[in-house]
């Protein structure tokens, strides 16, 4: 590669562990294509039927440990989605689980050394911000019909101000799915990138110890951080789905 | 790879502070979308058929069981108590019977006491009356022995002195000597 021999040895490429490249050789990516996202998707369900089905295939009154981990993270988000949409928000709970097994379990596969980050992409984090957007958006409107405009006219504050914090509230409810996309994405892809930069360093005699030692202060954060993206994406789909249900301030 | 060296290219072209950034490149967007939908349908399914039900089964059991041990706990706790009053009680009872048992026999042995007691006094009061009896014959014989010893000595003595004394007058001044 070119920028290999202009560096002159010290490679770093921190952004060629985000490249999308066909399983099986070829270079033409289609739509239908087996891909190293496909490898890694697919990884992470296999992960999931792992934890919640054969984990639990004990049905055990007295949990093993792979069926209390499944239980736990069923209380967890169950809890979650309870506490923070409602009582009616609770038939969400399966799309709400399904968003959040599959960001956890992408994010911490992407930790392994080599493997590809399916949630680093704007393409995939994108789809579920505008998929939770749509739905919230249909649910409040077929849930109270116009009512549902009320989220925008706040009626705790002054007259006058309500049509300038109508036009704040309709952007900031617009801007939501790309914060929503942008902040895990984001959030991984920097992670990784910068892991990716240690790790390069770590060839430099000098700063190895420096880089190695980064490396795995940086991992540990990441492994925080693979669960607070995949949390943080969770609950806030519960609170948009929240205002869906109960759109009055 | 032809891909990443067009987006490379692409990218110095464009702008150099993102130098080919795969996330931008848009003509993989379909591939990712299609593995992505397929994957959280995938994933919703396995969820919502299998995994979910089937933990909240788990969940619900789990509290019906402690529901039932705690209710079950509860009524071994009352049986227990129960169990003691009936201890108590027949520990109460027993007492009782004892000492009912305890008074009747010194009663009975009183009265049989009692009974043996007045059997004694009966025999000894017998036995007293015939000795009396006795004691009064055997005077009464040593009286009569007394009067013919006496008269007889008095004849004696009567017939020593040389009269002859009246029977009659001596077994009067007898009878006065003996009275006096």
């Amino acid at each position: 590669m070119a920028t290999e021999e202009a560096s002159g040895g010290l490679s770093i490429h921190p952004m060629d562990q985000f490249i999308v490249k066909p399983l099986f050789g070829g270079d033409t990516i289609h739509w239908y294509t087996p891909t190293n996202v496909t490898l890694w998707m697919a990884l992470a369900v296999v992960c999931v039927i792992l934890l919640m089905v054969m984990g639990t295939r004990g049905r055990a009154v007295v949990p093993s440990r792979a069926q209390s981990v499944g239980e736990l993270v069923y209380g967890f988000v169950h809890k979650m989605v309870e506490d923070v949409a409602g009582k009616d928000g609770v038939k969400f709970f399966p799309y709400i689980m399904t968003l959040f097994l599959f960001i956890l379990f992408a994010n911490t596969l992407g930790l392994i050394p080599m493997s590809f980050t399916t949630t680093s992409h704007i393409a995939v984090t994108a789809v579920m911000a505008f998929a939770v957007f749509i739905t919230v958006t249909l649910v409040g409107f077929i849930k109270n019909g116009t009512a549902f405009l009320s989220l925008f006219w706040v009626s705790s504050a002054p007259l006058p101000l309500r049509p300038v914090l109508a036009i704040i509230e309709l952007i900031s409810y617009f801007v939501r799915p790309v914060s929503h996309s942008v902040r895990l994405a984001g959030a991984i892809m920097a992670g990784h990138a910068v892991m990716k930069v240690f790790a390069g360093f770590a060839a430099v005699t000098a700063v190895a110890p420096l880089a190695i030692g980064g490396m795995v202060a940086i991992y540990g954060l990441e492994l925080l951080v693979a669960f607070i993206q995949a949390y943080v994406f969770t609950i806030l789909t519960c609170v948009y789905l929240k205002d869906a249900l109960h759109p009055h301030h | 790879m032809a891909t990443e060296t067009e987006g490379s290219a692409y990218g110095a072209a464009e702008a150099a502070s993102a130098p080919g950034m795969p996330q931008l490149d848009f003509g993989t967007f379909p591939n990712q979308i299609f593995w992505l939908v397929v994957t959280l349908v995938v994933i919703y399914f396995v969820l919502s058929r299998v995994a979910l039900p089937r933990i909240a089964s788990v969940l619900a059991e789990r509290q019906g069981t402690i529901t039932n041990d705690l209710a079950a706990a509860e009524e071994l706790k009352q049986k227990a108590v129960e169990a003691e009053e009936a201890y108590n009680k027949a520990l109460a009872d027993a007492r009782a019977e004892a000492h009912r048992i305890v008074a009747e026999a010194r009663a009975e042995i009183q009265a049989d006491l009692d009974a043996a007691t007045a059997r004694a006094d009966e025999a000894i009061a017998e036995r007293t009356a015939e000795s009396e009896k006795r004691i009064a014959e055997i005077r009464e014989s040593a009286l009569d022995g007394v009067r013919s010893v006496a008269n007889d000595i008095a004849q004696d003595v009567v017939a020593a002195m040389g009269v002859t004394a009246d029977d009659a007058a001596l077994t009067a001044a007898i009878e006065t000597q003996l009275k006096g």
